[in-house]
């Protein structure tokens, strides 16, 4: 597949797609079914975009009953289907939508309709039934519902679409690979001019088709290929996630959607979101302080402990939301439904772009852009992702919080060292990422290792565990230069964008010490740093 | 059951069981105070075993720290080092360390120049005083000797290799080797266990052996600082007899060794040299009157009630817990002190991790006069008998500047005199 064309690396596929997200990952896989080839690139890593930053709802379609039945149908289908096919990556642990004194007792006395509607079930049940469930539900509610939501971990589906592509033989990925531009000749996008962003280098992809699945930055894409059809509006979500889980189920907060109405369990913890900001530039999204104090003041109303839950990190995504002519410039308000722009009115032939959705409608997105794709190749395969599992396999199984203690425990091997100790990653776990997960024919760093787990996630933010893990990965020969160390600071800034809007109270202390381990021990804050004399100095 | 009450007079109670506490503690019994120490162990098992003096200031590290100093004053007049002249902290940097060697434990003479200190990571740091057991290491690498890092499987976060590879470019001469530590094959290590197994000298000649069989020729050889907890420069000696090679440790991740092995080390001397020790308790409560302040501690059988004609508070920053911060804003913990501090959390911290400047954060905290004593919202002390030293001070950044033991130090030595002078004048 590799060859030179001049000084560049040159790849040809009979798919390039763009963008390692959900999306992305999943027309990988639905291609690959088809047996269609791919390539797969990201200017950063898999996840490295809204997948990575996200509620880990797998909605019901409860949420969106009322503004918009059409997604909510699609998210109940695609719900179901996702249950089935790939259960490892969710936990139906159930959700409620709670009425608390003060929100409109119309809206939720029409629920249940707008459910019946889009086919949803739901269940009314009494406030002291629901608090009896979720104890931490405040006095003040007084109307709840169950709907059958769920929560899924993005990291791993993402992880075994790619993995599963890779196992039939019809895909790779490349990450750290941008695209940056394309040479259009005839009504074609002949190839994809992008860059290797860790080495600098140019490399240049053909390819009979080409798949815009980059998320929030589709419109930026679409633009290199000329197309002035992709029109988004960039809204931040910002999350924060507790210490420990603090509901069971999901909670949701029964009004129209607004900031902090949504308790959403991951494992051993639990998300709290979403703030909406539009922004102008998706690479502008980190959690602002402002945003953490009003989400956890809203999210408080309905579960009052919130007010005293230790928080370790917040994050943001961005989405990306299609604007339709004339459409509010709301972002909550705009559609969450997708669409497949297909730019055969910009004179293209072999270029589409995938935009907006959900996470939990990522397979059918998929199966949208596969049928298209497959069909302007020739090839009459249909879908196969409503039926065929979603295989899972060791080295994709690390991302779920909690896992890896459980793993652990049960196998007792003391000689598996922990290297994280908050989440419990043993050794064996970043060894089996490194040899075997999809990324790991190319560079392996702790960032792309902490993409693949929960390495970093827990409530040390990476104060020990940075050090642990970059220690192993010289031992194992995967750093052989200072650049691990560089790897290191990189890591840990990455990480404190999102660790500084929740500093204060017991998790301040934790980034005292973090910053004394990582200056004082380490000496990040001073790499390149020269002293007279001496080499490098701290 | 009803509780015991136990009163304790003294002349001076030191609250805080880190550097800053016990520097105070063999400053006031060196002045012949009468002195109670009450402190709940903290920071103190995380340090490297270095102690700084001044490394680093704005992001430059310095060769010379008494020069750094002057610039220092001169920069920053708030810096608690302002308080102080060079010879003063000379002084005390040069009792302290005396004192420690003479309790057990020997340190290198605080010297004109900055040492180039290794960490694990490969990286050198500049600090002005190390252990004897740590001292060839610096000599290695200024010297550039053919040397051996040995590292042990099971050791988390100590890489022989990582070390290797990034002193490569300064320090060609380094080989590696990985061995299994004897006794202790195919287990999670903890440097801790490891340093109490080479007490005993039939504990050390399996290692020496070892490491003997691989030496290959090396001038110096390098470990994780593991050479014993009550006597390690007994240990390194024996240990480098044994091997015929100079030997050397290395700090690893906390908890370590080299912050342990002072830990025991105080409490184990300090109190047959005339110290009251309350250790591994905290302070629940403190009121300060005119004749000096009434400590309320709670031990697991009896409550402890200590009347201190002065008070010197040493309890650290917010891992130690002497600070605290909630959503609103950040407060001493014991006895409600005003702390100077950014307005507002979004001036907490800057928004680069790592940016050269330093967080705001790290400069909040306490503000003094010249006696070290704290000052309230108008500018005046709190209390003519209350002092305050290290980390807890306001105006200064020990991790980014890389001072804090020198802080302690110093601060400590600062708190005493002005409270020795305050005592002896009030008797
Ligand atoms: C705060 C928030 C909460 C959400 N919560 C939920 C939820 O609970 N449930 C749910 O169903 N959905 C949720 N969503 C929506 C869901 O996360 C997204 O629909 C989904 O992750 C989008 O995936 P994607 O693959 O299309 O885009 P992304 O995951 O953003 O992937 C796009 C990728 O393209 C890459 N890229 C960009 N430019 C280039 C370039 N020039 N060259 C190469 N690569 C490039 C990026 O690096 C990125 O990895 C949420 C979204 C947000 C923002
Ligand atoms: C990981 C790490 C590495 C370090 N490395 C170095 C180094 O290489 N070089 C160097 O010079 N310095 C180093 N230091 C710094 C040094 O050890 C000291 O932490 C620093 O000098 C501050 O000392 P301190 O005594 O003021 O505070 P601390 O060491 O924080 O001690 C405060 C003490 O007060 C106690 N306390 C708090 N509240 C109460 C209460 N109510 N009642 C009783 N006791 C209380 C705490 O338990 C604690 O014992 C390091 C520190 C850390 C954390």
């Amino acid at each position: 597949m590799s060859g030179h064309q001049g000084a560049k690396r040159h790849y040809e596929t009979e798919v390039l797609i763009i963008g390692g997200g959900v999306t992305g990952t999943g027309i990988m896989r639905d291609l690959a079914l088809r047996g269609i080839h791919s390539l797969l690139i990201d200017r950063q890593d898999l996840n490295a975009g809204a997948s990575g930053g996200n509620h880990g709802l797998l909605h019901s379609g409860g949420r969106y009953v009322a503004a918009d039945a059409e997604t909510a149908a699609e998210c109940r289908a695609e719900s179901e289907l996702l249950k089935r096919l790939a259960p490892e990556c969710i936990d139906p642990c159930g959700g409620l939508f709670v009425a608390v004194e003060g929100d409109d007792p119309e809206f939720a006395a029409r629920f249940p309709d707008h459910c019946a509607v889009a086919g949803i079930p739901c269940e009314e049940i009494s406030p002291t039934e629901a608090r009896k469930m979720e104890p931490a539900l405040s006095e003040k509610v007084y109307a709840a519902y169950q709907v059958p939501d769920a929560t899924v971990d993005p990291f791993r589906l993402t992880l075994q679409n790619v993995n599963h592509a890779r196992r039939l033989g019809f895909g790779d990925f490349l990450p750290h690979m941008g695209v940056e531009g394309f040479d259009i000749e005839g009504g074609e996008l002949k190839a994809a001019r992008c860059r290797d962003l860790r080495s600098g280098e140019e490399v240049l992809i053909s390819a009979r088709q080409i798949v815009n699945a980059g998320g929030a930055w589709a419109m930026n894409i679409a633009r290199l290929a000329g197309c002035a059809d992709v029109n988004l509006i960039y809204s931040k979500g910002t999350l924060i996630v507790s210490n420990t889980r603090l509901s069971q189920r999901v909670v949701n907060r029964l009004r129209l959607p607004g900031d902090g109405d949504i308790l959403v369990p991951g494992g051993t913890v639990s998300l709290l979101g979403t703030s909406s900001v539009t922004i102008e530039d998706p690479d502008d999204a980190r959690p602002t302080i402002a945003e953490v104090d009003k989400i956890l003041a809203e999210g408080a109303v309905m579960m009052p402990p919130l007010a005293d839950t230790r928080f370790i990190r917040a994050f943001s995504g961005v989405r990306p939301l299609l604007m339709a002519s004339g459409a509010a410039e709301d972002g909550r308000k705009a559609s969450r439904g997708f669409s497949l722009i297909t730019h055969e009115d910009q004179n293209l032939s072999n270029f589409v772009t995938i935009a907006g959705g959900k996470l939990t409608t990522f397979r059918l997105m998929a199966e949208k852009t596969g049928d298209l794709v497959a069909q302007r190749l020739g090839n009459s395969a249909p879908c196969a992702t409503h039926t065929v599992p979603l295989p899972t396999e060791n080295a994709v199984g690390w991302t779920e919080p909690g896992f890896a203690a459980r793993d652990w425990y049960q196998r007792a091997d003391a000689s598996d060292m922990i290297l994280c100790e908050c989440e419990m990653t043993p050794q064996s776990a970043v060894d089996a990422i490194v040899s075997d997960a999809p990324g790991s024919e190319h560079h392996m760093s702790l960032q792309a290792i902490a993409l693949r787990s929960r390495v970093g996630k827990g409530a040390c933010q990476g104060a020990f565990c940075a050090m642990r893990v970059t220690s192993h990965l010289y031992d194992r020969g995967i750093y052989d230069s200072p650049e691990g160390l560089e790897l290191m600071r990189d890591f840990v800034t990455e990480r404190f964008k999102g660790v500084r809007p929740v500093l204060w109270g017991r998790q301040l202390p934790q980034m005292e010490l973090a910053e004394t381990l990582h200056c004082g021990l380490t000496g990040l804050d001073l790499l390149g740093a020269k002293k007279p004399g001496s080499g490098r100095a701290s | 059951m009803k509780r015991e009450l136990r009163r304790v007079e003294t002349g001076l109670a030191i609250i805080g069981a880190g550097l800053a506490g016990f520097a105070a503690s063999i400053f006031a019994l060196r002045r012949g105070l009468d002195t109670a120490q009450l402190g709940h162990t903290g920071a103190i098992a995380y340090t490297t075993g270095y102690f700084d003096l001044l490394g680093v200031m704005d992001g430059r590290v310095l060769d010379e720290p008494w020069a750094g100093l002057d610039a220092l004053r001169e920069a920053e007049p708030a810096h608690p080092f302002a308080r102080l002249g060079n010879d003063e902290i000379r002084e005390a940097f040069e009792i302290f360390t005396d004192a420690i060697s003479d309790m057990g434990i020997a340190y290198s003479k605080p010297g004109d120049h900055n040492l180039s200190a290794l960490l694990p990571s490969g990286v050198a740091k500049p600090t002005l005083s190390v252990p004897a057991t740590m001292l060839p290491g610096v000599e290695a690498f200024r010297t550039g000797a053919k040397t051996l890092i040995v590292d042990f499987p099971g050791l988390q976060g100590f890489s022989a290799t990582e070390f290797k590879v990034n002193f490569a470019a300064s320090w060609p001469a380094l080989s590696v080797c990985r061995i299994e530590f004897p006794g202790f094959e195919g287990q999670q290590l903890y440097p801790e266990v490891l340093a109490r197994s080479l007490e005993a000298p039939h504990g050390r000649e399996p290692l020496a052996e070892k490491i003997r069989a691989v030496l290959d020729g090396a001038e110096y050889v390098g470990l994780p600082a593991v050479l014993g907890m009550h006597a390690p420069d007994e240990v390194h000696a024996d240990m480098e007899r044994r091997i015929g090679a100079r030997l050397f440790e290395i700090p690893t991740i906390p908890p370590a060794v080299p912050g342990i092995r002072l830990r025991e080390m105080f409490e184990r001397e300090l109190p047959r040299r005339g110290l009251v020790l309350v250790p591994q308790l905290k302070v629940s409560r403190s009121e300060l009157g005119a004749d000096g302040a009434v400590h309320h501690l709670q031990g697991p059988l009896e409550d402890l009630e200590i009347s201190a004609r002065a008070t010197l508070l040493a309890t650290g920053r917010f891992l130690s817990g002497g600070l605290y911060a909630d959503q609103a804003g950040l407060r001493e913990t014991l006895l409600g002190l005003p702390v100077v501090q950014p307005s507002g959390r979004d001036n907490w911290y800057r928004r680069d991790y790592l940016d050269p400047r330093g967080h705001q954060l790290n400069r909040a905290g306490l503000e003094t006069d010249a006696q070290f004593r704290p000052l309230d919202a108008a500018g005046a002390p709190v209390n003519p008998r209350l002092f305050a030293a290290g980390a807890v001070l306001a105006h200064q950044d020990w991790v980014r500047q890389r001072c804090g033991a020198g802080l302690a130090i110093a601060a400590a030595y600062g708190a005493v005199k002005a409270a020795a002078e305050m005592l002896n004048g009030s008797a």
